[in-house]
Parts: structure tokens; C-alpha cells; sequence
């Protein structure tokens, strides 16, 4: 009933515009056309200053309330550069923009049309187009500068003493795997994968190396100390998402990747600093991977060292899991994370 | 370009046009033609050029209702609404849109805004209608390709409707529709049935895109009347030519990556397989890329976006020239950077992989190129400025969707220079920020400039006006509004907020916007609404708009306007008239216009 109402209201207000309209139309045949159109000329150039005034303010006032709403900066040492290359493009793409939307809407309304006066002939000049190439590719020069300086120097390889963690996205979630005491990750082969056999991501159990890899539901990284992660997938094309660390690197199945970055401040010091006791750093799938793309989360506890080392040690390594049951017992499968996902959305 | 070539290609023409007004049988004398011939199976460029806008219509009123529907379950994600159960039936239980219809429809509002209108409505359409007219033809250089050319973009839209329709809904996997998810319908509900039917839709859009394209281009080249040298061309029709090359180009590479999935999913092929396990089995295929596609994808689909905004730069030249009573500033340039885009947008198509584990090496020349192409677009900007700047500015509705367009393409653009630098877009892709930049630049850019175009033409094309007063309002409201939507997703994308999400509420980093979303969506609906009134106006005009009483409305230079108010097939009843002057004569030495058609006076210097 409410439905209906709203559609007769609306379709009621539609007539209304439209008989106003129609109005207009034989008002403006009255009145002479000349007079209609100097009419429409004057409220329409009135308008192109009011709109520039309002969207000049409208844009301080969307930043005012949001701003607050973007959190406390990177978190990562990589970050830091990033969100200050962001400030620099803010600052040279922002004046730009200021200037010549000002420009636009002050010459519509300046130069809106007036009894009298002559359009200037004015086709080209040489001078002022040279001009407008070269800043711009100046200005831009100096931005590939930047960037590319910064881009070179986090896509470099992870620093020798980095740690390794490997996340490999599936439908709809996050496998995660640290190499345990050794400090090096077992091979695996995507066709020894199994669920239901605690084998989620194809551990080789012929490699010792494999013995104490362990598994976890979280990450759990180390403040100050640089971290490696290897990417994969073994469905479809995930992403590993840091909106915090202000990183991201596809997981992609069959061709793995890394990125690394150094956390700077931990869990607690972020809840602290946003003044949030629920802050948790969170890790995002940002590449659409079906039904449950928005639910492939997981949280990040970046800790001291000592934490690091007490969560760790507590840690059971895969191999037993898998190993040590006589009859497997159903870990995480792709299926009923896949119902939990749908289970979410509802 | 001789005069004698141009000479002699006007006679062809005319020769095949007598052909057929009196050869065939069948079809009798155009203009006593029956109605299949006239308004269906026609070949004449005008009348192909109204079908191509109004399915393009047809198809913005679904695609934009998509984007309705997916965004009240984006502001509104605890409410229930239970009419869309009735529309959805089991895709909405509960008056909640399930994440696969979420995800359908966000597939299929991408796919049908990209390709089917603002590719097809806007470049069919006006390409279309203006080349023959501007150039000085009688008819595009094939109009039975041409014909040809609507009726496949019509099947490939039979097609895309049917698969809105098969049991396990339409493709679902973004309108990139990047595999391994849009290969294995063991991955996604939206990868069977319904994605086969998109390939086949977009493969016949393909083909209606080459078959209209290099009509464009020899009309262009070969058939301009004597005296139009190509640089006494409108900017209208050096952007469609611009467009043309662009896809005829970069069209067949988007389809051979469409084959290779099609046999990827059909025939147990790897192009894009590779160490895939899913439904509880490992699948065989190994070696494969699944990055292979996205290049073979974005080398058309970085094109895919200039495909899409030239026609829209060109029209909104043409009409801010006339309505300011001024020479386009800088025609040259103008021309120069057209063609500077249309080279360089073949050359950055990874910067939509920064993220992929692109050789960052490699990415470093994709950073350089792609901020390049910001330079061109810096000097058009600045070329439309400067045409307004002193001019006695005439505010008819497609001159305010003009000036929309240059603030739309400001704003957006300047965006483009945030993503193109990798170093930030590792921070920004995929997230909504990118949303706001696309849809600002492209998006709304595109859709003023197909405004633009159809306020300005529609009285050439039937001898009506549309009404003006719910012209002006359609443009305050669409205008404010596009910025309310978009301008804030800006903010979200800093924050990291990922797009394609069905739900934000468990994120503890991204759900302080539910706010927000509220607020857009709330917009949305208005704009949406506002849009129906342009269709409303569009369609009453048709038949009761206002009558047209002289042939030339606007005061404008160019040839279209000296044909008759209701020009038939074949365009001029006499002669085609002969070119003696570039189109933009406006308010030369104290004269308000002078027609292209009227030759260079003795003391009188050529621009
Ligand atoms: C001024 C120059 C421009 C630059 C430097 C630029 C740069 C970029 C970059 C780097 C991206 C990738 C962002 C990402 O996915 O992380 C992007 C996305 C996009 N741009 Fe632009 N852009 C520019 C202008 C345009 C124009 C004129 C259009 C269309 C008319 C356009 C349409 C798009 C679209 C559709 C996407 C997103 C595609 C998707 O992921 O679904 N851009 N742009
Ligand atoms: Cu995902
Ligand atoms: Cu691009």
C-alpha cells in the first residue's frame, strides 16, 4: 500500500513538472521568444555562480565530515610514503582543479549572452598553447619522479631478515601459513590439496620441511620488523588487501607473488591512537571472486616481539593436524565456509 | 586528399542511391516506402542512427535500474523490501537481494552502461546521424553494413536480455569478467549458462562494432562532399573517426581473448588455467595465465573508455562553439590531441594490473605513458576554457550539458593522475575510489556529452524541440547530483573500502560509511527519477515537441543544418553543396556565422 503511494506521488509530482513545463512553453510563445530566451539566459548563468559557490563549499564541508572518517594514516613504513605522494598529487591536482572549475563557471556566468555584445574572434594563439603543454607536462614530470622513486623502492626485495608469511585466498577465505621454526615454508603441489584430510593448501608431506609449518586463522606480525608475504590462490583471483598498510597484490592461482611491508605500530597502539577499542587491522579480499567476495576477511594482530613468540610456540604445526587423527576430521572446507559466507550476508 | 577523388566518390554514390530508389522492386521509392523499410529494415544513416539511440535508451533505463536495485541493498542493508521479491522471485527472499543477484546485477548494470549505451547509444548514434550530414553525403559509404551493423548490436541485445532470464541468471563476475571465475561454473552460479550467453552477446556486439567502424571510416576518408578537405572537418567528426580506428583496432583482440575463454570453459583448453582446485576436486589444467586475459582484456578496454568520452569530447566542441558564438579555440591542437590519445590509449593498458605481480619495471613505462595521456586531455580542457572565455553564451540545454561535461571531465580526470601513479594505485585500485574516478570522467562525462547531443540534434532529427525548461532541470538536478553520488566515494576509496562488496557492516575498517552509502543511495534514486523525466520529455517531443519552423535553429555553420527540415534518404534534394570554409566561423570580422558552405570572400583571410 506505502508502494503504492510513493509511485502515485511521484508520478503526481512528474504531471506537475511537466504541466509547469508545458506552461513555460506557450508563456515564453507570449511573451516572445527574445524575452523567454534572455530570461532563461539570465537564471541559468545566476545558477553557474551559485552552483560553483555551493560546490566550492559542499567540497569543504564533505571533507570536514569524512575526513575524520579515513583513520589515523599508514601504519606501514611503505605507507608513509605513499600517503605522502597522495599529499603531493592532493595539493598540484587540487589547485587545478580549483582554478579551472572557477574558471568555467565564472566565465558561463560572465560571458553569458548580453544584448550588444560581440563573441571575440579569437581561433588560436601559439603562445598560450605552448604554454598550457609544457606545465602540465612539467607538473606531471615531476610526479612520475616521485612515484616511480617510491614504486622502485617497495616493489624491491623484501629485506634478508624479513618474515615469511604465506596467504593463499580460496572461496570465501583466507589460509594462512607461517614456516614455523625453520623459517622456511614446505613445498606444495595444488593437486595434494585436500579439505577433509587437514591438507588445505597441498602441503607436501614427503618434504620435512614441511613438519613444523603451522597454519593460523589470523596473521600475527611483528611492529618494526619487516614481513614477506607470499601470495597465492588455488580457486579463482583473490587480492590481498591492506587498506592500513596501504599495500595490495593479487592472488593469483598458478603464478605466485609477494609484497612486504614493515608494520609500525601495533594492534594496541592503533587502538589507542583512533580511539577505538574494536580497531583491528584487517586484510580485504579486493579482487571480485564470487558470491562471498565481500566476506574473505581476515584480522591482522601486529604484536611485539615477545607476543609474537608466546603465540607461535602455541601454535600446532599442520603436519600433526593432518597426521594425527586417525579418522580425518572435516577442517574448513570449501563448502561450508561457502554457507557461511551466504549465512553472513543474511 | 584530391578534390578529384572526393569528386568521383560523390558520383558513386549517387549513382547506387538512384540504384536503389528506382532498382528495386521490392522495397519501391524511399519515400513512399513501406514501413518495414522505412522505419525497420532501413538503410538510411539517419534512421539507423534513432534505432541505435533508442535502444540505446531502452538499455540505460535497465542498466541504470540495476543500479537502483543494487544500491538500496548498499544504503539500505537492514531494510526489507519486499516489492523485490516480487520483481526477483527467488533472487530476493526476505525483500533482500541475495550476494549472487548482488552480484548479477552489478555485472550486468558494468556491461550494459559500457558496451550496449554509452558505446553503441552514444558512438552508434551520433556517428551515425552526423558523419553523412557533416561530411557532406548522401549515405555512409555501405549502407547495408550499416544496417547490418544495428542488427547485430539488436541480436547481441536479444541475447544479453535472454540471459537475464535462464535459471542460473545472467554473468556474474564484473563486466571485466576476468577467469578463472567467469571460466568454471563450478566457481560462481553466474559462470554457467548465463556466461556463455554473454560471450555470444558480446561477440555479435563485436561484430556490429567492426562493421560500424569501418563504415565510419571510409564515409570519412572517401565521401566527404568537394571542398571538404579533412581539416575543414567539424571536431565532431575527427572525434568519430578517432573512435572508429580506436575499435576497429582493439575490438578484434578483446574477441580473440573471448575465444580463448569460451574454449577454456568448453573444449578443457589452460589459456587461462592453472593449478586450480575447486569443488572439492583439483582440476587437470596446468600452465596457463589467468593474467594473460586481462591483458588481451584491458588492451581493448583502456581504448574501450576513449571509445567512449571522444564522441562526447567531440560533440560538446561543436556545441560549446555554437552556443558561445565562437570559434572552437585551437582546432588544430584539438585535433592533435585526439590523436595523441587515440595513439597512447593503445599504450597503457596495464595500468589496470599494477597489483597483478606486474614486472614492476615494466610498470614503470605503463606509469610514464599513462600520466602522458594526461597532457592532451590538460590541453583539451584548456581549449574549451578559452573557447567560452569571451563569448556571448547562449544557454540552451545541450550548451549547459557542454559545460557539465568540462567540469564532469576536470574533476574526473585529475583523478586518473592519482591512479596512473602505481605507487598510489596500489593503495587505490580496486577500491572505491576507482569507482569515482570511472564514473565521474566516463560515466557521467559521457552521458552529458550524449545530452549535449541529443538536446542539440534532436530538432534535425524530428523536426521538434525538446521541451526546454524540463531540459534545464534535468541538467541542475543530473549535475548536482552526479556530484553528490561520486564526489564522496573518493573518501571511501582513501579509507581502503574495496569495491564490488555486497556488505560492509562486518569490517570493522570500512563500516563507518554505512552513513554515507545511505545518503548516495538516497541520491541515486532522485537522479535516477530526474533521468525518466528526460525520457518522458524525450519521447513526448518526438510526436508534440515544439515544430521546427526554420531549417537552421542554432545559427551554425555546418552542412547538416542546410539540409531540409525533414530531409529524406540521400540527405540534399539538389546537389550536395559544395565546402569553401572551416566550420567554426563565428563572430568573424563582425559577422555573427558564416556557413561553410559560403566561399572566402576577396578580402577575406582564412582562419
Ligand atoms: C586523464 C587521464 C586518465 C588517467 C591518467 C587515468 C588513469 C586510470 C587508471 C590508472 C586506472 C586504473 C585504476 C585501478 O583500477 O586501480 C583507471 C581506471 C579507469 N579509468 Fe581512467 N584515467 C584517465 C582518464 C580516463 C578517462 C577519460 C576515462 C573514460 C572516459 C577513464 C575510464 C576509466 C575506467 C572505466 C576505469 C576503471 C575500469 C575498471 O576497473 O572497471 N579514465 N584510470
Ligand atoms: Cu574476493
Ligand atoms: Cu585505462
Amino acid at each position: 500500500m506505502s508502494g503504492f503511494l510513493t509511485v502515485l506521488v511521484i508520478v503526481l509530482i512528474f504531471v506537475v513538472i511537466f504541466q509547469i513545463a508545458k506552461a513555460s512553453e506557450y508563456v515564453s510563445i507570449l511573451k516572445g521568444e527574445k524575452k523567454a530566451r534572455q530570461q532563461s539566459n539570465r537564471i541559468n548563468g545566476f545558477l553557474m555562480i551559485v552552483f560553483l559557490v555551493l560546490g566550492l563549499f559542499g567540497a569543504y564541508y564533505c571533507n570536514d565530515v569524512l575526513k575524520d572518517k579515513l583513520g589515523p594514516g599508514a601504519a606501514s613504513v611503505q605507507g608513509e610514503g605513499i600517503d605522502t605522494l597522495i599529499a603531493v598529487t592532493l595539493a598540484i591536482t587540487g589547485f587545478v582543479c580549483v582554478v579551472t572549475q572557477v574558471l568555467l563557471f565564472w566565465f558561463a556566468f560572465k560571458f553569458q549572452e548580453k544584448e550588444g555584445r560581440n563573441a571575440f574572434y579569437f581561433p588560436h594563439n601559439s603562445k598560450l598553447e605552448v604554454i598550457w603543454t609544457v606545465i602540465p607536462a612539467i607538473a606531471l614530470t615531476i610526479l612520475v619522479a616521485f612515484g616511480l622513486k617510491h614504486w622502485f623502492a617497495i616493489t624491491s626485495d623484501a629485506p634478508k631478515d624479513a618474515m615469511v608469511v604465506e596467504v593463499t585466498g580460496k572461496q570465501f577465505n583466507w589460509l594462512v601459513r607461517y614456516p614455523g621454526k625453520d623459517g622456511q615454508l614446505g613445498s606444495k603441489k595444488f593437486k595434494l590439496i585436500s579439505d577433509v584430510n587437514s591438507n588445505p593448501v597441498g602441503q607436501d608431506w614427503e618434504d620435512g620441511l614441511n613438519k613444523d609449518d603451522f597454519m593460523s586463522n589470523e596473521i600475527h606480525l611483528v611492529v618494526g620488523k619487516p614481513v614477506k608475504f607470499i601470495i597465492g590462490s588455488r580457486d579463482v583471483i583473490h587480492d590481498v588487501g591492506l587498506p592500513q598498510f596501504r599495500m595490495k597484490m593479487d592472488a593469483v592461482p598458478g603464478i605466485p607473488t609477494t609484497l612486504w611491508i614493515t608494520p609500525k605500530y601495533t594492534t594496541t597502539d592503533m587502538r589507542a591512537k583512533t580511539e577505538n577499542p574494536d580497531f583491528v587491522f584487517e586484510l580485504s579480499c579486493d579482487q571480485m571472486c564470487g558470491a562471498g567476495h565481500f566476506s574473505m576477511r581476515a584480522v591482522i594482530v601486529v604484536e611485539t616481539q615477545q607476543e609474537f613468540d608466546a603465540w607461535a610456540a602455541k601454535q600446532k604445526s599442520q603436519y600433526e593436524l593432518a597426521n594425527a587423527s586417525a579418522t580425518p576430521a572435516p577442517a574448513a572446507g570449501a563448502d561450508s565456509t561457502a554457507s557461511k559466507a551466504v549465512a553472513i550476508a543474511k | 586528399m584530391s578534390n578529384e577523388a572526393t569528386l568521383h566518390s560523390h558520383q558513386e554514390v549517387h549513382g547506387s542511391l538512384e540504384h536503389d530508389q528506382h532498382g528495386n522492386g521490392h522495397d519501391g521509392h524511399e519515400h513512399h516506402g513501406t514501413f518495414i523499410s522505412k522505419y525497420v529494415f532501413s538503410m538510411d544513416h539517419k534512421m539507423i542512427a534513432k534505432q541505435f539511440l533508442i535502444t540505446g535508451i531502452v538499455w540505460a533505463i535497465i542498466g541504470a535500474f540495476f543500479s537502483v536495485l543494487f544500491r538500496l541493498q548498499l544504503g539500505f542493508p537492514d531494510t526489507s523490501f519486499p516489492w523485490l521479491s516480487s520483481i526477483l522471485g527467488h533472487w530476493a527472499e526476505n525483500g533482500h537481494i541475495k550476494p549472487e543477484a548482488y552480484y548479477a546485477l552489478v555485472t550486468m548494470h558494468g556491461t550494459i552502461l559500457v558496451f550496449f549505451v554509452l558505446t553503441a547509444g552514444l558512438s552508434g548514434t551520433f556517428s551515425n546521424f552526423l558523419i553523412p550530414l557533416q561530411v557532406g553525403a548522401r549515405d555512409m559509404a555501405s549502407p547495408f553494413m550499416n544496417m547490418l551493423s544495428y542488427w547485430f548490436f539488436f541480436i547481441a541485445s536479444l541475447v544479453m536480455m535472454a540471459s537475464l532470464f535462464v535459471q542460473t541468471g545472467p554473468a556474474s563476475g564484473g563486466w571485466t569478467a576476468y577467469p578463472p571465475l567467469s571460466a568454471l561454473g563450478d566457481a560462481s552460479i553466474g559462470s554457467k549458462i548465463g556466461m556463455d550467453l554473454w560471450i555470444t552477446s558480446m561477440a555479435l556486439f563485436v561484430v556490429s562494432q567492426l562493421l560500424g567502424g569501418l563504415n565510419y571510416i571510409s564515409t570519412i576518408l572517401n565521401m566527404r562532399t568537394k571542398g571538404m578537405s579533412m581539416t575543414k572537418m567539424p571536431l565532431t567528426i575527427w572525434a568519430f573517426f578517432f573512435t572508429a580506428v580506436l575499435g576497429v583496432l582493439s575490438f578484434p583482440v578483446l574477441l580473440s581473448g573471448f575465444i580463448l575463454l569460451l574454449f577454456d570453459r568448453h573444449a578443457g583448453t589452460s589459456f587461462y588455467l592453472s593449478d586450480i582446485f575447486v569443488a572439492g576436486k583439483a582440476l587437470s589444467n596446468e600452465g596457463g595465465s589467468a593474467i594473460l586475459y586481462q591483458h588481451l582484456f584491458w588492451f581493448l578496454g583502456h581504448p574501450e573508455v576513449y571509445i567512449i568520452v571522444l564522441p562526447a569530447m567531440g560533440i560538446v566542441s561543436e556545441v560549446l562553439a555554437i552556443n558561445s558564438r565562437k570559434p572552437i579555440f585551437g582546432y588544430l591542437a584539438m585535433i592533435g590531441s585526439l590523436f595523441a590519445i587515440c595513439i597512447l590509449a593503445f599504450l597503457v593498458w596495464a595500468h589496470h594490473m599494477f597489483v597483478t605481480g606486474l614486472n614492476p619495471f615494466l610498470g614503470a613505462f605503463f606509469v610514464l605513458l599513462t600520466l602522458l595521456i594526461a597532457v592532451p586531455s590538460a590541453i583539451k580542457v584548456f581549449n574549451w576554457l578559452t573557447t567560452i572565455w569571451r563569448g556571448n553564451i547562449n544557454f540552451t540545454p545541450g550548451a549547459l550539458f557542454s559545460i557539465g561535461f568540462v567540469s564532469t571531465f576536470i574533476s574526473g580526470g585529475l583523478t586518473g593522475i592519482w591512479l596512473g601513479n602505481s605507487s598510489i594505485d596500489i593503495h587505490l585500485h580496486d577500491t572505491y575510489f576507482v569507482i569515482a574516478h570511472f564514473h565521474i570522467v566516463m560515466g557521467v562525462s559521457a552521458f552529458f556529452g550524449m545530452f549535449a547531443g541529443i538536446y542539440h540534434w534532436f530538432p534535425k532529427m524530428y523536426g521538434r524541440f525538446l521541451n526546454n525548461t524540463l531540459g534545464y532541470i534535468h541538467f541542475w538536478i543530473t549535475l548536482c547530483g552526479a556530484y553528490l553520488i561520486f564526489w564522496p566515494m573518493h573518501y571511501e576509496g582513501l579509507a581502503g573500502m574495496p569495491r564490488r562488496y555486497y556488505d560492509y557492516s562486518t569490517w570493522e575498517s570500512f563500516k563507518q560509511f554505512a552513513g554515507l552509502n545511505h545518503f548516495i543511495s538516497i541520491v541515486v534514486i532522485m537522479v535516477f527519477a530526474t533521468q525518466l523525466l528526460f525520457v518522458f520529455n524525450f519521447f513526448y517531443s518526438i510526436f508534440k515537441g515544439r515544430k521546427l519552423t526554420i531549417a537552421n535553429p542554432w545559427k551554425a555553420t555546418t552542412l547538416e543544418w542546410t539540409t531540409p527540415i525533414h530531409a529524406g534518404h540521400g540527405n540534399w534534394p539538389g546537389e550536395v553543396p559544395e565546402v569553401h570554409r572551416w566550420p567554426y566561423d563565428y563572430s568573424k570580422d563582425g559577422v555573427d556565422f558564416i556557413p561553410q558552405t559560403v566561399p572566402i570572400g576577396p578580402n577575406e583571410s582564412e582562419h
